[in-house]
């Protein structure tokens, strides 16, 4: 704490905070602007479709991740059979896969021109599709299984911990009292488990209702590509902004719920975790189980799609490895790392401010600059737009007021909203991962340094900054990774004859066409890898 | 004039109200210790004085320059103090010479060498001035994070619970080093302790804390043996406290009998309770007696003496006594020997 912080410190936080909340804010706003009743035709007809969609589209995939996760999990953490240390890790590679593409190559596998539905009709001599039955690929259920197998690995991950952190004295204690390993793991292991699979459950429930590609080409109507449609279609920013708020609604509940989980996760976690020996060792046909289990699902949800997308850049490596290919992914690299320089340089004063500000009000900018992780992509870009559109009329009347050619639409027609709308929706990494890092330093670190004469900027650089250093560097990775696969953003908000990967991608995804495009999808996938490394290796050093 | 001087300070964080009225003044080259249990205020006095707690009411100055109070604030970077923490705050990514040289200004890469030497000298790390921190062990750790408070030269030296990371073998010792390095330079120190017994071997003065306010405020001894109430003296050390009766000008009546003071009592109750007496274990002599006025009913070895729980009357008192072949149930004569009484 320095007592003698100046206001301007303040101030300056204040206003930061401001303009990243701006969107939120602007949203709210535009919903309540009249949208030529565009907005109530869609209430009168899709709207409550869109909005079950939604809904069971998240009821199915956070069931269906919770069953796939929680028996891997029990099985890594309390387990032992061959190849646990790698499925370990493996299981997490699924989390670096798009829905869209694992969507992509399975409609391609098994809708009905797809081999399987072939080769079945080969082998039973069906003549078409009147004779057999084989369940849609491209459906609201199809959806749900696509979502389920790459976003299971965050309840995974945290049920996997939470078993790991779960003391072997309880467990002995358990067994002492006759409860065998299965009477266990429902009494015992799973109750203590349940804050954490929460925690997870809420991710998984907000990274499906945030997607939008998966459902658009899958064609089931959901809030995200109503947003999408009322605003490309209709034209209509004010029911885009109404449909939005409704999402926004849906997310905050999930945020709250989340909150609430994470309270009682503290009380839930002690720091003793399960000893090594206390691993169930597996033999004979329930090590079979288990490592065909992980297997085959590590094959479904990673290895299958990307080794069919690696054949298809291979086999039209020479349509992809274009020049187009490479502006493509120097447009990603400058957008992601533009975004990552601005969060990290952003979120290290609003942090700064927040740990040495004797003032409580300096908490909340970098609280309020955070909201935005919890925003869809879609429901952002809207938001983005608003503001934008203002400004640039505003910065155009302005030149005409002096009889000025304006300079057109510098904000909304240039990368700068989509620079914005990343830098909105991604800041709560950096901040998160310098909060992190801020907590390794003991405070009387600074009132060493106050003492010993140094300004608050001299604190921030010779003493904060190379502590730091870790947790920026994770930050700044984490954001360039989420910047490069951040789609239905792009989508919305690129300037006309602008491309990225993850557009690229999607747009050769949407015209049945991915096998043009795989190249830029496997380095899509491949920069995704990166942070679970990472996240494996901070892990493996917890251990 | 004093090197510190605090008059009246308060302080209230989130409406409560944490020092109260606090008044303390320090000479050049004393070093007081702010003695008291955990959340009784000492570290947010000491705080106070770096500049790094805010102050409600009151002065607070250092070698006559006011620091805080009348509407001035003066802050942590411009106060001139040096301060040594419980977790010693060394920076974690500057070697010992970098850290030591941190706030040492204005001087010129010579004289910084020479004052480093000086610095390592004194605490005696010689030849470890490019080690990292983490490279050190806890009570080499504490003498660096001492020449860095020392090294830029601060009119005071503020130490917060600087001994309780180290191990109890060794504390003591490290104690006697410190407070000779401080004495040899005339350092004035004011040191945070919970523990009476570090706040004995370190300091010169105690001001003992309670609840926000000092409780009392002298040389150690004078605490000891002249506690202004009840609580300072529980603090300081075990004690018996007996109902007395003045018997005249010099003795109280008691159930261990009269007991005599050199010095004429001045309450002049005769007849009448006047209090509780405090004797503390080692103020009363036991005798071998059949028929003594007290017996013995419980006894702990604890070394070079004996602490022994003897029965007089329907009360318990403990003694500490070199005569280690006394058992229980015997009877035993118990004397006290108290100069000055005590009474409250």
């Amino acid at each position: 704490m320095i007592l003698g912080l100046t206001r301007s410190w303040t101030l300056a936080g204040y206003i930061v905070a401001a303009i990243l909340i701006l969107p939120l804010l602007a949203l709210l706003v535009q919903a309540t602007m009249p949208d030529e009743a565009v907005f109530s035709h869609l209430y009168d007809t899709v709207l409550p479709t869109y909005i079950y969609n939604s809904l069971i589209l998240m009821l199915l995939v956070c069931v269906g991740s919770l069953l796939i996760a929680i028996p891997a999990a029990w099985l890594i953490a309390r387990c032992d059979f061959p190849g646990r240390k790698y499925f370990q890790w493996l299981l997490l590679l699924p989390l670096a896969m798009p829905a869209y593409i694992v969507a992509y190559v399975y409609t391609d596998l098994f809708d009905y021109a797809g081999i399987v539905q072939r080769t079945l009709r080969m082998l039973f001599e069906w003549q078409g599709p009147h004779d057999y039955y084989f369940p849609q690929v491209r459906s609201l259920g199809g959806a749900a299984i696509m979502l389920s197998l790459v976003l299971f690995p965050y309840i995974y991950l945290l049920a996997r911990t939470a078993f790991m952190e779960q003391s072997s004295s309880l467990l002995h204690a358990s067994r002492v009292m006759g409860c065998g390993s299965w009477r266990s793991f429902w009494r015992l292991s799973l109750p203590m488990a349940r804050p954490a699979l929460a925690v997870g459950v809420a991710l998984v429930a907000m990274e499906t209702a945030a997607d939008f590609a998966t459902v658009d080409y899958f064609a089931v109507p959901t809030l995200t590509t109503a947003v999408y449609d009322t605003w490309l279609g209709y034209g209509s920013l004010a029911a885009a902004a109404k449909l939005s708020t409704i999402m926004l609604l849906v997310i905050f509940a999930i945020v709250g719920f989340e909150r609430f989980a994470r309270r009682k996760q503290k009380l839930f976690q002690k720091q003793t975790g399960i000893d090594e020996s206390d691993r169930h060792v597996l033999n004979g046909s329930k090590m079979l189980v288990a490592t065909a289990y992980c297997s085959v699902l590590l094959l479904l949800a990673f290895v299958l799609p990307f080794v069919i997308l690696c054949q298809y850049a291979v086999d039209y490596f020479a349509q992809s490895w274009s020049a187009k290919f490479f502006e493509y992914s120097l447009n990603s690299l400058y957008i992601s790392a533009l975004v990552s320089a601005l969060c990290v340089t952003i979120s290290l004063g609003l942090v700064f401010v927040r740990r040495v500000s004797p003032r409580r009000m300096d908490t909340v900018p970098s609280r309020l600059a955070s909201t935005g992780y919890a925003i869809p992509g879609t429901v952002l870009a809207i938001g983005v737009l608003v503001p934008l559109t203002y400004l640039d009329f505003g910065i155009n009347d302005i030149y005409a007021y002096f009889d000025q050619k304006g300079p057109g639409l510098v904000l909304t027609g240039s990368v700068c909203a989509l620079v914005f709308a990343f830098c909105v929706r991604f800041i709560a990494i950096t901040i998160g991962s310098i909060e992190n890092s801020y907590k390794q330093i003991s405070p009387s670190l600074d009132m060493a340094s106050i003492t010993m004469k140094q300004t608050p900027t001299n604190l921030l650089w010779r003493v904060h900054l190379p502590l730091l250093n870790k947790g920026i560097f994770a930050g700044a990775l984490l954001v360039f990774i989420e910047s490069m696969k951040e789609l239905p953003a792009a989508l919305l908000l690129r300037p006309i004859g602008f491309e990225n990967l993850a557009t690229h991608v999607y747009q050769y995804v949407s015209d049945e066409q991915l096998e043009l495009g795989a190249l830029s999808a496997i380095v899509i996938v491949l920069v995704g890898l990166i942070p679970l490394i990472y996240l494996n290796r901070s892990l493996e050093q917890k251990n | 004039m004093s090197t510190l001087s605090i008059e009246n300070v308060s302080s209230a964080y989130d409406g409560t109200v944490i020092l109260k009225q606090l008044n303390l003044a320090l000479n050049q080259g004393e070093i007081v210790a702010l003695l008291g249990p955990s959340g009784c205020g000492k570290t947010t006095l000491l705080r106070a004085i770096a500049g790094l707690q805010p102050v409600t009411e009151g002065r607070i100055s250092i070698n006559g320059n006011l620091l805080n109070g009348d509407g001035v604030f003066v802050p942590s970077e411009q106060r001139d103090v040096g301060m040594i923490f419980q977790d010693y705050a060394l920076f974690p990514h500057m070697t010992v010479a970098q850290n030591v040289l941190f706030g040492v200004r204005g001087l010129s890469k010579l004289e910084r060498e020479s004052r480093l030497d000086e610095m390592l000298t004194l605490v005696k790390l010689e030849g470890l001035a490019k080690r990292y921190p983490h490279e050190l062990s806890g009570g080499q750790q504490q003498r660096v994070s001492i020449a860095r408070s020392l090294a830029y030269e601060p009119d005071i030296l503020l130490l917060d619970e600087p001994f309780s990371n180290i191990d109890s073998q060794v504390r003591n010792e490290m104690m006697l080093e410190i407070r000779q390095i401080l004495k040899q330079h005339n350092v004035s120190a004011v040191f945070v302790t919970h523990s009476k017994d570090e706040a004995f071997v370190f300091a010169d003065k105690l001001a003992l804390f309670h609840h926000g306010s000092i409780a009392q405020y002298g040389l150690a001894e004078t605490l000891y043996h002249h506690p202004k109430n009840r609580y300072v003296a529980q603090f300081l050390g075990a004690g018996n406290y007996i109902s007395v009766t003045q018997a005249d000008e010099f003795t109280v009546d008691s159930v261990l009998g009269k007991i005599n003071s050199t010095t004429p009592l001045t309450f002049n109750k005769v007849g009448q309770v006047v209090g509780e007496l405090l004797l503390r274990p080692e103020q009363l002599q036991l005798t071998l007696q059949d028929d003594g006025n007290g017996t013995i009913v419980e006894r702990h070895y604890v070394g070079t003496a004996c602490q022994y729980w003897v029965e007089v009357g329907k009360q318990r008192v403990e003694v500490r006594s070199q005569q280690l072949h006394l058992n229980i149930g015997q009877n035993v004569q118990i004397t006290a020997q108290v100069d000055p009484m005590v009474i409250f």
